[in-house]
This record gives C-alpha cells, structure tokens and sequence, in this order.
C-alpha cells in the first residue's frame, strides 16, 4: 500500500480541546491532549482497528478523520488531497465518500422519522439521485443488512437494538462511500446480536470494498475484523501492525498486558497466558506523563523513560510495517505459544 | 452443587417476579431456583432482559412491592427473606448481605465525601462513633487497594476515577462483613486492565472473608476467570446449570452452546465468519410459548411433534448439573461436537 497513494493519510495529527476557567475573565488554563501527533494510513478496502481504553483518544481520531472536529495541527490527506483544514464547500464532495456509524443504535436514529426517510436522508442532503428511485436504492440497502424492506415505512422504536444497528449501516452506506468509520458499532450491542452487525459489517467490508476505521475496545472483534490494528495509549499510538503480527508479537508492554488482561471464555487448568496486571489507572491527558506516557505504570521504566519520548519505529525483529513506540521493546520467545492464531490445541 | 457436606446459605426455590404494567403483566422471572453456598461464586450469565438483575434485586427486597408479585421463597441461612418486613430487611441488608452495582458514579451520592458513604452503613449497623466509622472506611479503602486512604477518604466521587469509584463501592459493600454478596455487572463498565485488577480484588477478599458471591455479567470471560459454578438464564428462566468447565467445556443448551461459538476470541480463526445467534431476545410482556428460545433455536425442528413450541422443558439436574431442553443427550452429542471446530479454534 505504500507503492500508491493511500486513501486516507494522517500525519502528525493532533487535538488539544482547550480548559476554560479563571474569574472574572474567562482564559485558557490547560488543555486536554487528546490525540496527539497520530501517524497511519489506511489503503483503499482496507480496515484499521483502533484500540484503546478509555480515554485514549480513539474516538476523538475517528471524529477528526471524518472532519467533525478541526485538528490542532497535523494533516489529514484523502486520496492525497489536504482536507485538513478545508472548509464546507471543500469538504462536500468528501464528505459523501466518509461516512459514520455510530455507538448508540438508539440515540443515532431521528426518532420522528421512518426507516426509509433516515435512510433516504444523506441521499437528500447530497441531491443524489439513483436510477430507479429513492425509495428503490433504499429497499436495496435494507436487503443488503438484512432488514425486510416491508419495513420502509416504519420507526426506529419498532425495531430492536441489532436491527437498529443495522439501519445505521445502511444510512451509511447510503451514498456508497469508500471509507467508514465505525465508532464502538457492537459495544451497545448484548452479546448474542454483536456476532450478527460483525458479520454484516465484515461482508460488507469484502463485497463493496470499503475501507474501515474500526474503532471498539473490545480485543477480540477487532481482530475478527481488522487487517491491521493500531494500539493508542493516551492520545497516541503505542504500536501498530498487520493483524498476526500485533497479536501473535506484541512488542510494546503495553499491547502485551492489554491482550493477557481480556477474559477469555476458556477453562484450562494451566493458564497458557501469564497474566499480567497493571497497577493504577490511566493517568490524566490534561498533564501527561513526561516522555514515554505509559511509564508510570510500565514494569520496564528507567530514567530514559522519563526524558525520551519513544519514537514509533520498526525496532529490530519486527517485520516491515510494525512500529512500536518502546525502548525497551518486548521479546518474543516470552509470548506464550497459545497467542498466535495457529494454533492447534483446542481453547475449550 | 455438592450440597451434602455443606448446607446450601442462600436457597431461592421456583421464583417468580411478575411486574403489572399498562400494557400487561412482565414476567421478569418466571420459575427460577437455586442454591449457594458459603465461599462460592456463582456467575449469572444472560442478555439484557432476561431477568438477571430483577432477581438479585429480589433477593435484596429492593423491589417495588406496589407493582411486583413475587412468589416462590428466598431464605437466606434459614431465614424466609419473601414477604419479610422491611424492618428485618433492613437490618439485613449492608449487613449480612450487599450489593455492588454496575456504573459506579450514579451509585455514589455526589455530596457526601466517599468515607462517608462507607462509613454510613457502617455505623447503622453497629451504632459505633464516627470516629470509629471513619477508621473502618480509611481501613476498608486500604484494603480495596486505594493509595493513601487516610487522604482519599474525605474526597468526593467525581474526584476518583471509575476504576477507584468501583473499588469504593466494593468497600461500601464489604464494610461489615457480609456473608452474600451480590456484584451486577461490577465490571461491565470498566475499562480490561482495571476490569482484571477488580476481578482480582474480589477473589482476594472471597479467601479472605469466605463471602458466598454470586457475580451477574453478559461476558462468558468474565465468568470463566471468577466464577465456581454457572448458572445461564434465557427470558427469566435458568436454561443450564453446571460448574464452570462443565459449562463451557460442554455445553448442554442450544443457547449456551449459540453463545460460546458467537463469541470472537483471540484464537478465533479470523477467516471464518463468526456464528450468530439469530434473531432477537424475546419480549417478556408476550413470550414465546413452550420453551422460550425455540424460535430463535436452529435445532428446534430437529425435535418431534413440535414439543419446543408447546411445552416448556423442565429443568433436571444431577448433581447440579442439568439444561432445560428438549433435545436428548445423543442429539445433543452430534449437533453440538463442531464447537471445538468452529468457534474455539
């Protein structure tokens, strides 16, 4: 992918949201590092996984990719044009080829409107007028996420979560974008439905050929989903990798303590996985750590930690196209065997 | 549940919780029953809705009484809990039985400092000095591991971050010792690293005090990592009982068997779709009739005479192990044996 220009390019891509505060005369005493200095690509059908825990700034990057949110500083390239700091009238024509899902199925729907007439809507907003009608293009959809498209006429609190979820899908893939950003699209979900919007959204992934940013913190469906993943830690990105690479050679601690603390529905009776467990919480992006972020609760942490910010770099023994932000990366004969995708004991 | 060399602590036998709404009556359980007994963690497992939480608040007396029909008995260590006054319930509760609850920041009152709340239950219970009172909150937040209790303990909630928050509603709930202790959904909101730190937390204080803990989730994970026993509940009934690996080693219920092989792992081969569960949780106001997974159920036609749609199956259990099923062992054996190829590895 780095051959041709790739679909979406982000460099050094940073929000601060600024504190207001001060008596009597409202100033600036602070701001929030939220996202801070991002690089990654994302070639055209391809799908990026964003993973973090709270706070990390992942959703903050999915809104700054789709615009919703102006960037601090860096750059933001679409099919290697600057949309960083385009206004209205430049970001039209864009805007139709990035689209959103969203969290929560019921608070993204207009409950006032039909099925239909949401999913008809960026269709209307763009002036877009497919052969055969609206309401045609619009059946179309409701088929491709498996929606019966009887249900043209009805409203969003007839229909369940995951079928909420799934008019979501269809509203945004109204206008046949080439690029989606999906914000934590099953975390709203109970478990039994999640299966279902992954697999549609992973068909329609591979039949039309849309990029994804895939943004969740749930470990285990980014993978499902995602070619490569990136790790973010406090408004940056700690490690990123092909798929196999970051989960069967995590070289950041970070990445490595974050995949041996997902619970996993197994019972061995000789846990594969050493566990390891971080102390404390994630500090506040308002007075980051100095130099590397995670040190303060990093088990390798020496001075040069605390004065160096770790570039992202391939360090030695990773292949082509795996960055890790770490001086003191992990090994991999210390990842436990049962990590790597091939394996053929059983889980359960 | 071996249940001979120990007497079970908490029994609750055929419950129901029925709610009367405008549009006609909720059966949030209907007909559930099981035993707990000391030092033993029981994971509840189930969707929303599907009468998980209502029976814990049960079992709390926390229900409306104006607009809930709870039949059936609860007896917790010999004692009916069903229909006692809310005087006894009261001493009870905090006390010999407690709660910690799912989101952590609407459960705390913002205008009391956090060793406060803790120290509230505390002296309620034993009428001891506020002096005392704050002691055992400074020696409850240490023990819950929050750094520097002796400062902490006069900071309010919105000064605590939701890992610590959680931490001070398990001190909350662990200040006098109780004998049950009821977590929904304790983790649910918390990010994986401080999910394992809390699940670690409970385990240490379960050796400790020997407290019976029955743990509600949705996340088969969870329950894997704390759980002793398994109890799995489908539209407010139990539909599978066992310990833990037997459980999820083998499942018996269709549904059990739906969930663990929808769930992405990360041993999942990623170029096989994963394998959903169709359709959608059943409403409890009008529920399916007969067993109420059969129409979401790919094996319910496998079944003769349509049984699934007419009749509910009952619940046996041997040894405490047991499903609420109407496909005999044998099906069971052959629908079931591709799990291991299709959703463990």
């Amino acid at each position: 992918m780095s051959s041709t220009t790739p679909l979406l390019d982000v460099s050094g891509l940073t929000k601060h949201f600024p504190i207001k505060g001060g008596f009597p005369i409202r100033r600036t005493v602070g701001h929030v590092q939220a996202v801070d200095g991002l690089d990654f690509q994302v070639g055209e059908g391809e799908s990026l996984g964003l993973v973090g825990e709270s706070g990390c700034g992942k959703s903050t990057t999915g809104r700054l990719i789709t615009r919703l949110l102006e960037p601090t500083a860096g750059k933001v390239s679409y099919q290697g044009k600057d949309i960083t700091h385009a206004n209205r009238k430049q970001l039209a024509p864009i805007r139709s080829e990035i689209q959103m899902i969203f969290q929560d199925p019921y608070a993204s729907l207009n409950p006032r409107q039909t099925v239909g007439k949401i999913v008809s809507g960026p269709m209307e907003i763009n002036n877009v007028n497919p052969a055969g009608g609206r309401e045609k293009r619009v059946r179309e959809l409701l088929e491709i996420v498996g929606l019966n498209p009887e249900h043209y006429n009805r409203f969003p609190h007839e229909f369940s979560g995951g079928q909420r979820q799934r008019i979501g899908v269809a509203r945004a893939l109204a206008l046949e974008p080439k690029l989606i950003v999906a914000d934590e699209p099953v975390s709203a979900l109970d478990v039994s439905i999640q299966a279902q919007v992954v697999n549609l959204l992973q068909k329609v992934q591979q039949e039309l050929g849309i990029a994804f940013v895939f943004i969740a913190h749930d470990l285990a469906v980014v993978r499902h989903f995602s070619q490569r993943v990136a790790v973010m830690y406090l408004g940056k990105i700690v490690e990123i990798a092909d798929r196999d690479d970051l989960y069967g050679n995590p070289r950041h601690p970070y990445t490595r303590a974050l995949l041996s603390a997902v619970p996993e529905a197994t019972v061995d009776e000789t846990p594969a996985r050493d566990r390891i467990r971080l102390q404390g919480d994630v500090p506040s992006p308002i007075n980051p750590p100095s130099g590397c972020r995670f040190r303060t609760r990093c088990w390798k942490a020496t001075e040069k930690c605390a004065t160096e910010a770790p570039p992202l770099v391939q360090v030695e023994g990773n292949k082509p196209g795996h960055l890790t932000a770490c001086h003191y990366p992990e090994t991999a004969e210390a990842v436990p065997a049962a990590r790597l995708s091939k394996d053929p004991e059983p889980a359960i | 549940m071996t249940s001979t060399d120990q007497q079970p602590f908490l029994s609750i036998k055929d419950l129901k919780v029925h709610f009367s709404t405008e549009d006609g009556t909720v059966k949030a359980v209907d007909g559930l029953s099981f035993d707990l007994v000391r030092g033993r963690t029981l994971g509840i497992v189930g969707e929303s809705g599907s009468g998980k939480s209502v029976t814990n608040l049960t079992i709390l007396g926390l229900h409306n009484p104006d607009s809930t029909k709870v039949e059936g008995s609860i007896t917790l260590d010999g004692e009916e809990l069903n229909g006692a006054s809310e005087r006894k319930l009261e001493k009870l509760r905090g006390n010999k039985m407690s709660m910690i609850f799912q989101d952590a920041l609407t459960s705390l009152s913002p205008y009391h400092t956090i060793g406060k709340q803790i120290g509230e239950t505390y002296r309620k219970h034993t009428g001891c000095s506020k002096k005392a009172a704050r002691d055992r909150a400074i020696e409850m937040l240490r023990r819950v591991g929050i750094p520097q209790p002796e400062v902490r303990v006069d900071d309010y909630p919105h000064q605590f971050s939701g890992g610590m928050r959680q931490r001070a509603m398990i001190a909350m709930a662990l200040v006098c010792d109780p004998e049950l202790l009821i977590a929904d959904e304790p983790t649910t909101a918390l990010d994986v690293t401080v999910q394992a730190q809390i699940m670690d937390l409970l385990k240490d204080l379960q050796k400790e005090f020997g407290t019976a803990i029955i743990f509600i989730t949705h996340d088969l994970g969870v329950i894997a990592d704390i759980a002793d026993e398994v109890l799995v509940m489908y539209g407010g009934r139990c539909v599978e009982r066992g310990t833990k690996k037997e459980v999820l080693r083998d499942p018996q219920h269709p549904y059990t068997w739906g969930l663990l092989s929808s769930m992405p792992s990360l041993d999942h081969p990623v170029d096989v779709p994963l394998n959903p569960i169709p359709g959608s949780p059943p409403s409890l106001l009008n529920p399916p009739s007969g067993c109420r997974f059969h129409p979401r159920c790919t094996f319910a036609e496998k079944v003769d005479g349509g049984l699934c749609s007419s009749e509910r199956p009952l619940l046996e259990l041997v040894d405490g192990r047991g499903s609420a099923c109407h496909l005999t062992a044998e099906q069971r054996g052959e629908y079931f044996s591709d799990l291991a190829g299709s959703a463990a590895n």
